[in-house]
């Protein structure tokens, strides 16, 4: 059995990504902090609240920083806000981001309806470790106001249209991004989960 | 591809199970809320929509139970209504696995709510149901329409549409976007139940005077309804239950139809 940690900022819905990993065989741990005597082999940053809120539930609570429980070596998967807080910083807070993907995270433009909300096609543009299996074009659920803009583009291994292309998965080393929620895309989002899985039980 | 249109079953739900009425008013009983959310969900419904009509607060325990049971079984979002009122109620659904909150009567009672579950949960959590149905006496200080040679201004209502508030729908509307409202679930109390199609004009007006995203409800009794008003609207989401519940339409065979006519739908 994979173990991995799902990082409660008390905000929101954790519950279905809780069943998502455990409906593909994952034991599931829900912490708020990273003073954990056991060891995960994986960590998940779920996509629901604020990204200030968020990011000082990581960094004050726990004696452990975020970089010293990862310490490059547990996969990190970052689910919308999740993987926001991978980047600098964000339009959407005052506080520093986690710093482990270089870039900013910035407002959709506004001559969209914001948030912007529903389900578009992925446009898969490079491998990818959680993108095995998952076909070009597929649906996948996105509930955002803010876009990932990385000074690296090589990162980008899929984006969606909106007119603008935004990027849809990130992935550096360990850490992965989407910023739309695998949790609610029906079974393409579960086909990644399961992905994720696998990456964390290697 | 641009975003697609939504397409939403909704399960009103008395007593533990799903019921469907005219008007607001005359019951039926439509099924067990679990089995059709998971049918729905398999079918490749966007999204679901939970309302609790009952919505006394005996019954909050159990609507936590049967939210939580459903969230177990789909994979798709879920916006759970009927009865919220404090943040607390809010808190209760969404830790349950429900993604967004639908408030209505609590939104007009007490608007901050609104304020305060977004900078909880953020904006995308927060949706505000508004009811609304037309009035004849015409005010001054409200937007006055006019259809076949009646004229008449939208009017908020709640308890489940039976109290009207006085409030303009526009006016309401554009308050509780800046109050920090995510999305509108916009219902047609004249249209509901009727099977004669959606509010055309109603959807219209709010979908203008907003920029968050918009959900129409109220009237849908055939997919041309929905082919009608993403045609004639630019509105976001069509939400529907009795065409779904009977067996009428699945909800495959109804995005078949739309995506034939050249509305993008996730497919």
């Amino acid at each position: 059995m994979v173990d991995v940690a799902i990082f409660d900022y008390g905000a929101g819905n954790i519950f279905s990504l809780k069943t998502a990993l455990e409906k593909n065989d994952a034991n599931v741990d829900i912490i708020t902090s990273f003073d954990q005597s056991k060891k995960y082999d994986g960590l998940l940053l779920p996509g629901v609240g604020n990204f200030d809120p968020a990011i000082r539930s990581i960094r004050d609570y726990s004696a452990l920083g975020f970089h010293d429980f990862v310490k490059e070596k547990i996969p990190v998967l970052g689910i919308c806000l999740g993987m926001e807080m991978f980047f600098q910083q964000s339009q959407e807070g005052k506080e520093k981001g986690l710093d482990v993907m270089n870039g900013e995270v910035i407002l959709l433009p506004n001559d969209m309806k914001i948030p912007h909300m529903g389900w578009n096609s992925l446009e898969i543009t490079k491998d990818s470790k959680i993108l095995e299996g998952i076909e070009n074009d597929s649906w996948v659920y996105f509930v955002h106001s803010y876009r990932a803009k990385p000074d690296n583009e090589d990162i980008i291994v899929a984006s969606a249209d909106y007119g603008i292309k935004v990027p849809a998965v990130v992935e550096d080393k360990l850490f992965f991004g989407t910023q739309f929620h695998p949790e609610k895309s029906g079974k393409v989002g579960s086909l990644m989960i399961k992905n994720f899985l696998r990456v964390c039980s290697k | 591809m641009v975003l697609t249109k939504r397409i939403i079953p909704c399960l009103d739900v008395a007593n533990g199970r799903v019921v469907k009425g005219l008007n607001f008013e005359s019951i039926k009983d439509a099924g067990d809320p679990v089995q059709l959310a998971e049918k729905y969900s398999n079918e490749g419904a966007d999204e679901l929509v939970f309302l609790d009509i009952t919505a006394s607060s005996e019954q909050r325990e159990t609507i936590k139970s049967l939210v939580k049971k459903i969230a177990e079984v789909i994979d798709i979002p879920f916006t759970v209504g009927g009865g919220v009122k404090s943040l607390q109620h809010a808190r209760d659904i969404l830790l349950n696995g429900a993604d967004k909150v639908a408030i209505n009567t609590g939104a007009v009672k007490n608007p901050e709510v609104i304020t305060e579950l977004m900078e909880l949960f953020g904006k995308q959590c927060v949706v505000v149901a508004i009811d609304s149905r037309r009035n004849y006496n015409i005010e001054k200080g409200k937007n006055i329409f006019s259809e076949n040679g009646k004229q008449f201004w939208f009017e908020v209502f709640i308890y489940g549409g039976k109290k009207g508030t006085g409030l303009d729908v526009i006016d309401w509307s554009k308050k509780i976007e800046e109050l920090g409202a995510g999305e509108i679930l916009l219902t047609s109390i004249d249209r509901d139940g009727t099977k004669d199609g959606y509010d055309i004009l109603l959807t219209n007006e709010i979908v203008h005077a907003v920029g968050i995203p918009v959900i129409a409800s109220g009237g849908c009794g055939k997919p041309e309804d929905m082919i009608d008003v993403f045609k004639n609207t630019e509105v976001n989401a069509a939400l529907a239950a009795s065409i779904f519940h009977y067996e009428t339409h699945s909800v495959n065979r109804v995005k078949e139809l739309i995506q034939e006519n050249n509305i993008p739908v996730r497919y």
